[in-house]
Protein backbone atom coordinates (compact mmCIF):
# COMPACT_ATOMS: atom_id res chain seq x y z
CA UNK A 1 0.00 0.00 0.00
CA UNK A 2 2.83 2.61 1.43
CA UNK A 3 4.79 1.47 -2.02
CA UNK A 4 1.90 2.02 -5.00
CA UNK A 5 1.83 5.66 -2.80
CA UNK A 6 5.14 6.66 -3.62
CA UNK A 7 5.11 5.00 -7.28
CA UNK A 8 2.07 7.30 -7.66
CA UNK A 9 3.99 10.54 -6.92
CA UNK A 10 6.85 9.20 -8.82
CA UNK A 11 4.46 9.08 -11.67
CA UNK A 12 3.63 12.34 -11.37
CA UNK A 13 7.19 13.87 -11.19
CA UNK A 14 8.29 11.65 -14.04
CA UNK A 15 5.53 13.15 -16.46
CA UNK A 16 6.85 16.76 -15.87
CA UNK A 17 10.17 15.82 -15.69
CA UNK A 18 9.00 14.18 -19.47
CA UNK A 19 7.11 17.21 -20.48
CA UNK A 20 9.85 19.60 -19.52
CA UNK A 21 12.06 17.48 -21.74
CA UNK A 22 9.96 17.13 -24.98
CA UNK A 23 10.36 12.76 -24.11
CA UNK A 24 7.37 10.58 -25.03
CA UNK A 25 8.92 7.50 -23.71
CA UNK A 26 10.82 6.72 -21.00
CA UNK A 27 12.51 3.48 -21.01
CA UNK A 28 14.69 3.09 -17.67
CA UNK A 29 14.31 5.19 -14.02
CA UNK A 30 17.54 5.19 -11.70
CA UNK A 31 15.86 6.23 -8.48
CA UNK A 32 18.33 6.79 -4.98
CA UNK A 33 16.44 4.74 -2.03
CA UNK A 34 17.89 5.58 1.41
CA UNK A 35 18.23 2.75 3.58
CA UNK A 36 16.50 4.16 6.28
CA UNK A 37 13.42 5.57 3.61
CA UNK A 38 10.83 3.09 4.80
CA UNK A 39 10.51 1.70 1.34
CA UNK A 40 11.25 -1.42 0.22
CA UNK A 41 12.81 -2.16 -2.77
CA UNK A 42 10.79 -5.53 -4.44
CA UNK A 43 7.43 -4.14 -3.15
CA UNK A 44 8.54 -0.93 -4.80
CA UNK A 45 9.36 -2.31 -8.22
CA UNK A 46 6.24 -4.33 -8.32
CA UNK A 47 4.03 -1.64 -7.68
CA UNK A 48 6.07 0.45 -10.34
CA UNK A 49 5.88 -2.26 -12.60
CA UNK A 50 1.83 -2.44 -11.99
CA UNK A 51 1.20 1.16 -12.39
CA UNK A 52 3.62 2.32 -15.07
CA UNK A 53 2.62 -0.38 -17.31
CA UNK A 54 -0.83 1.83 -17.27
CA UNK A 55 0.66 4.65 -18.87
CA UNK A 56 1.61 6.02 -22.27
CA UNK A 57 4.81 7.55 -20.91
CA UNK A 58 6.03 4.93 -18.91
CA UNK A 59 4.59 1.09 -20.55
CA UNK A 60 7.69 -0.79 -20.37
CA UNK A 61 10.06 1.23 -18.70
CA UNK A 62 12.55 -0.35 -16.25
CA UNK A 63 13.11 0.91 -12.54
CA UNK A 64 16.55 0.57 -11.13
CA UNK A 65 16.94 1.48 -7.83
CA UNK A 66 20.46 2.31 -6.47
CA UNK A 67 20.68 1.82 -2.60
CA UNK A 68 21.94 4.96 -0.43
CA UNK A 69 23.64 3.56 2.53
CA UNK A 70 22.33 5.55 5.95
CA UNK A 71 25.07 7.44 7.90
CA UNK A 72 24.64 9.64 10.75
CA UNK A 73 27.44 12.30 11.87
CA UNK A 74 27.93 13.27 15.91
CA UNK A 75 27.50 16.62 16.80
CA UNK A 76 29.97 16.07 19.72
CA UNK A 77 32.94 13.72 18.63
CA UNK A 78 32.36 14.46 15.08
CA UNK A 79 32.95 10.79 13.67
CA UNK A 80 30.22 9.45 11.35
CA UNK A 81 28.86 5.73 11.98
CA UNK A 82 26.49 3.71 9.86
CA UNK A 83 22.87 4.32 11.67
CA UNK A 84 21.23 0.71 10.73
CA UNK A 85 24.05 -0.90 13.14
CA UNK A 86 23.96 1.92 15.92
CA UNK A 87 20.59 4.29 15.86
CA UNK A 88 20.39 7.27 17.26
CA UNK A 89 23.41 6.43 19.75
CA UNK A 90 27.08 7.14 18.86
CA UNK A 91 29.05 4.19 19.06
CA UNK A 92 32.48 6.26 19.35
CA UNK A 93 31.39 8.44 22.32
CA UNK A 94 27.78 7.53 23.10
CA UNK A 95 26.58 10.52 22.62
CA UNK A 96 22.92 11.07 21.45
CA UNK A 97 23.13 14.80 19.85
CA UNK A 98 23.33 12.79 16.36
CA UNK A 99 22.27 13.87 12.80
CA UNK A 100 21.09 11.54 10.31
CA UNK A 101 23.43 12.65 6.91
CA UNK A 102 22.09 10.54 4.63
CA UNK A 103 19.53 7.61 3.98
CA UNK A 104 16.09 8.64 3.78
CA UNK A 105 16.53 9.57 -0.20
CA UNK A 106 13.72 8.83 -2.56
CA UNK A 107 15.10 10.19 -5.26
CA UNK A 108 14.56 10.00 -8.90
CA UNK A 109 18.23 10.16 -10.00
CA UNK A 110 17.76 10.15 -13.95
CA UNK A 111 15.79 8.78 -16.47
CA UNK A 112 16.56 7.33 -20.38
CA UNK A 113 13.88 7.63 -22.88
CA UNK A 114 13.03 9.43 -26.15
CA UNK B 1 13.91 8.29 -35.25
CA UNK B 2 14.76 10.03 -32.11
CA UNK B 3 17.96 9.45 -30.32
CA UNK B 4 17.36 8.18 -26.99
CA UNK B 5 18.68 10.45 -24.23
CA UNK B 6 19.69 10.54 -20.63
CA UNK B 7 18.66 13.19 -18.14
CA UNK B 8 19.78 13.61 -14.78
CA UNK B 9 16.92 15.05 -12.48
CA UNK B 10 18.06 14.40 -9.06
CA UNK B 11 14.66 15.39 -8.02
CA UNK B 12 13.07 13.70 -4.02
CA UNK B 13 9.66 11.62 -5.26
CA UNK B 14 8.00 14.07 -2.59
CA UNK B 15 8.59 17.27 -5.03
CA UNK B 16 5.29 17.38 -6.83
CA UNK B 17 4.02 16.50 -3.52
CA UNK B 18 5.60 19.07 -1.50
CA UNK B 19 4.99 22.08 -3.93
CA UNK B 20 0.82 21.40 -4.30
CA UNK B 21 1.02 21.30 0.13
CA UNK B 22 2.72 24.66 0.12
CA UNK B 23 0.64 26.07 -2.60
CA UNK B 24 -2.76 24.91 -0.40
CA UNK B 25 -1.41 26.06 2.93
CA UNK B 26 -0.80 29.89 1.04
CA UNK B 27 -4.51 29.85 -0.33
CA UNK B 28 -5.89 28.66 3.06
CA UNK B 29 -3.61 31.61 5.04
CA UNK B 30 -4.76 33.96 2.87
CA UNK B 31 -8.71 32.46 3.85
CA UNK B 32 -7.64 32.56 7.35
CA UNK B 33 -8.43 28.87 7.45
CA UNK B 34 -5.80 26.91 10.02
CA UNK B 35 -5.99 23.22 8.89
CA UNK B 36 -5.03 20.94 11.27
CA UNK B 37 -3.64 17.66 10.45
CA UNK B 38 -4.20 14.77 12.93
CA UNK B 39 -2.43 11.79 12.88
CA UNK B 40 -2.52 8.73 15.26
CA UNK B 41 -2.15 4.67 15.51
CA UNK B 42 -6.06 3.40 15.65
CA UNK B 43 -7.97 2.99 18.22
CA UNK B 44 -5.96 6.39 19.71
CA UNK B 45 -9.26 8.40 20.71
CA UNK B 46 -9.15 10.77 17.78
CA UNK B 47 -12.50 10.87 17.22
CA UNK B 48 -13.54 11.20 20.37
CA UNK B 49 -11.31 13.83 20.91
CA UNK B 50 -12.99 15.40 17.66
CA UNK B 51 -16.24 15.13 19.50
CA UNK B 52 -15.25 17.24 22.74
CA UNK B 53 -13.05 19.58 20.63
CA UNK B 54 -15.88 20.89 18.48
CA UNK B 55 -18.63 20.99 22.03
CA UNK B 56 -16.07 23.18 23.92
CA UNK B 57 -14.82 25.63 20.69
CA UNK B 58 -18.18 25.24 18.38
CA UNK B 59 -19.74 28.18 19.83
CA UNK B 60 -16.52 30.42 19.56
CA UNK B 61 -14.59 29.19 16.09
CA UNK B 62 -16.42 27.75 12.79
CA UNK B 63 -15.37 24.13 12.70
CA UNK B 64 -15.39 21.94 9.86
CA UNK B 65 -13.66 18.13 9.62
CA UNK B 66 -12.45 15.83 7.04
CA UNK B 67 -12.18 12.45 7.74
CA UNK B 68 -10.23 10.12 5.90
CA UNK B 69 -10.24 6.59 5.71
CA UNK B 70 -9.74 3.35 4.12
CA UNK B 71 -13.44 2.86 3.56
CA UNK B 72 -16.48 2.99 5.76
CA UNK B 73 -17.87 6.77 7.17
CA UNK B 74 -18.64 5.55 10.81
CA UNK B 75 -16.59 8.46 12.32
CA UNK B 76 -18.13 10.80 10.14
CA UNK B 77 -21.50 10.25 11.34
CA UNK B 78 -19.96 10.88 15.03
CA UNK B 79 -18.83 14.20 13.94
CA UNK B 80 -22.10 15.38 11.91
CA UNK B 81 -23.86 14.24 15.11
CA UNK B 82 -22.01 17.72 16.89
CA UNK B 83 -23.63 19.43 14.17
CA UNK B 84 -20.90 20.78 12.33
CA UNK B 85 -20.12 20.46 8.82
CA UNK B 86 -17.82 17.11 8.45
CA UNK B 87 -17.40 15.32 4.75
CA UNK B 88 -15.51 11.75 4.45
CA UNK B 89 -12.54 10.98 2.00
CA UNK B 90 -12.08 7.83 1.15
CA UNK B 91 -8.25 7.04 -0.08
CA UNK B 92 -9.24 3.48 -1.79
CA UNK B 93 -6.96 1.07 0.03
CA UNK B 94 -3.83 3.90 0.34
CA UNK B 95 -2.41 4.38 3.90
CA UNK B 96 -2.14 7.76 3.83
CA UNK B 97 -3.21 11.30 2.83
CA UNK B 98 -1.30 13.75 0.22
CA UNK B 99 -1.68 16.84 -0.87
CA UNK B 100 -3.61 16.53 -3.92
CA UNK B 101 -6.15 14.40 -1.77
CA UNK B 102 -6.35 17.08 1.02
CA UNK B 103 -6.99 19.68 -1.72
CA UNK B 104 -10.37 17.94 -2.68
CA UNK B 105 -11.44 17.41 0.68
CA UNK B 106 -11.15 21.15 0.95
CA UNK B 107 -12.70 21.92 -2.47
CA UNK B 108 -15.93 19.43 -1.47
CA UNK B 109 -15.83 20.84 1.65
CA UNK B 110 -16.78 24.03 0.21
CA UNK B 111 -16.38 26.30 3.58
CA UNK B 112 -14.50 29.32 2.77
CA UNK B 113 -15.30 31.00 6.05
CA UNK B 114 -14.22 27.49 8.20
CA UNK B 115 -11.72 28.88 10.68
CA UNK B 116 -10.24 25.71 12.08
CA UNK B 117 -10.55 22.70 9.57
CA UNK B 118 -9.63 19.06 11.21
CA UNK B 119 -7.79 16.36 8.83
CA UNK B 120 -8.00 13.05 10.61
CA UNK B 121 -5.63 11.18 8.86
CA UNK B 122 -5.93 7.48 8.25
CA UNK B 123 -4.66 5.66 11.58
CA UNK B 124 -1.34 4.71 10.91
CA UNK B 125 2.16 6.17 12.93
CA UNK B 126 4.15 5.82 9.33
CA UNK B 127 3.33 7.24 6.11
CA UNK B 128 1.14 9.81 7.40
CA UNK B 129 3.94 11.34 8.48
CA UNK B 130 5.75 11.10 5.40
CA UNK B 131 3.60 12.66 3.06
CA UNK B 132 3.03 16.65 3.49
CA UNK B 133 -0.69 17.47 3.47
CA UNK B 134 -0.50 21.13 3.42
CA UNK B 135 -1.86 21.99 6.72
CA UNK B 136 -0.95 24.54 9.12
CA UNK B 137 -0.02 22.10 11.70
CA UNK B 138 0.40 18.62 12.63
CA UNK B 139 -0.81 17.23 15.68
CA UNK B 140 -0.71 13.15 16.58
CA UNK B 141 -2.23 11.73 19.51
CA UNK B 142 -0.32 8.74 21.09
CA UNK B 143 -2.95 6.86 23.80
CA UNK B 144 -1.46 5.70 27.64
CA UNK B 145 -2.19 1.47 26.01
CA UNK B 146 0.68 2.16 23.52
CA UNK B 147 3.30 2.56 25.14
CA UNK B 148 6.02 5.79 26.24
CA UNK B 149 8.65 4.04 23.83
CA UNK B 150 6.43 5.03 20.72
CA UNK B 151 8.66 7.92 19.54
CA UNK B 152 11.89 5.66 19.41
CA UNK B 153 9.68 3.47 16.93
CA UNK B 154 8.08 5.86 15.14
CA UNK B 155 10.54 9.16 14.95
CA UNK B 156 9.31 10.56 11.96
CA UNK B 157 6.10 11.04 13.05
CA UNK B 158 7.28 12.43 16.48
CA UNK B 159 9.61 15.03 14.39
CA UNK B 160 7.06 16.40 12.00
CA UNK B 161 4.02 16.84 15.20
CA UNK B 162 3.95 20.38 16.66
CA UNK B 163 1.87 18.66 19.25
CA UNK B 164 1.46 15.33 20.72
CA UNK B 165 -1.39 14.85 22.93
CA UNK B 166 -1.38 12.00 25.29
CA UNK B 167 -4.47 10.76 25.35
CA UNK B 168 -6.54 8.12 27.91
CA UNK B 169 -4.06 9.37 31.14
CA UNK B 170 -7.24 7.83 33.16
CA UNK B 171 -6.26 4.47 32.84
CA UNK B 172 -2.10 5.25 33.44
CA UNK B 173 -1.96 3.89 36.63
CA UNK B 174 -2.80 0.20 35.37
CA UNK B 175 0.01 0.58 32.62
CA UNK B 176 3.52 0.54 32.42
CA UNK B 177 3.79 4.20 31.29
CA UNK B 178 5.67 6.66 32.91
CA UNK B 179 4.55 10.17 30.91
CA UNK B 180 8.29 11.45 32.24
CA UNK B 181 10.15 9.04 30.06
CA UNK B 182 7.38 9.95 27.14
CA UNK B 183 8.51 13.69 27.07
CA UNK B 184 12.26 12.84 27.24
CA UNK B 185 11.76 10.35 24.33
CA UNK B 186 9.37 13.18 22.17
CA UNK B 187 12.59 15.48 23.16
CA UNK B 188 15.18 13.55 21.69
CA UNK B 189 13.23 13.65 18.55
CA UNK B 190 11.55 17.23 18.45
CA UNK B 191 12.65 19.31 21.08
CA UNK B 192 10.39 22.09 19.87
CA UNK B 193 7.22 20.14 20.04
CA UNK B 194 4.49 20.45 22.96
CA UNK B 195 3.15 17.68 24.94
CA UNK B 196 -0.11 17.49 26.28
CA UNK B 197 -1.61 15.06 28.36
CA UNK B 198 -4.84 14.54 28.35
CA UNK B 199 -8.17 12.60 28.59
CA UNK B 200 -11.05 12.84 25.81
CA UNK B 201 -13.06 10.90 28.39
CA UNK B 202 -13.09 12.96 31.38
CA UNK B 203 -12.32 16.25 29.75
CA UNK B 204 -8.59 16.10 32.36
CA UNK B 205 -6.24 18.47 30.45
CA UNK B 206 -8.44 19.64 27.59
CA UNK B 207 -8.44 23.04 28.20
CA UNK B 208 -4.77 23.27 27.70
CA UNK B 209 -5.44 21.88 24.43
CA UNK B 210 -8.25 24.69 23.69
CA UNK B 211 -6.12 27.44 24.56
CA UNK B 212 -3.38 25.86 22.04
CA UNK B 213 -5.56 25.93 18.98
CA UNK B 214 -6.95 29.02 19.77
CA UNK B 215 -3.41 30.61 20.01
CA UNK B 216 -2.85 28.86 16.58
CA UNK B 217 -5.65 29.54 14.81
CA UNK B 218 -5.70 33.16 15.72
CA UNK B 219 -1.90 33.70 14.97
CA UNK B 220 -2.69 31.58 11.52
CA UNK B 221 -5.27 34.80 10.98
CA UNK B 222 -2.88 37.91 12.12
Amino acid sequence: MHELGIVFHMIDTLTEVAQDNGLTSVSRVTLDLGEVSGVLPDYLKDCWRWAADRTELLRGAELDVCQIDAVTVCNDCGRTYATLQHGKTCPHCASENTVLLRGLEIEIREIEGR
Amino acid sequence: MDQVRVIEVKKSVFASNDRAADDLRAELRRRGTYLLNLMSSPGSGKTTTLERTIEALADELRIAVMEADIDSDVDTRRVLAKGVRAIQLHTGGMCHLDAGMTRQGIDELGDADAELVFLENVGNLVCPAEFDTGASANAMILSVPEGDDKPLKYPLMFQVCDVVLVNKMDVAPYFDFDLDRLRANVARRNPQARVIPICAKTGEGMDEWYAWLRDEVRAWQA
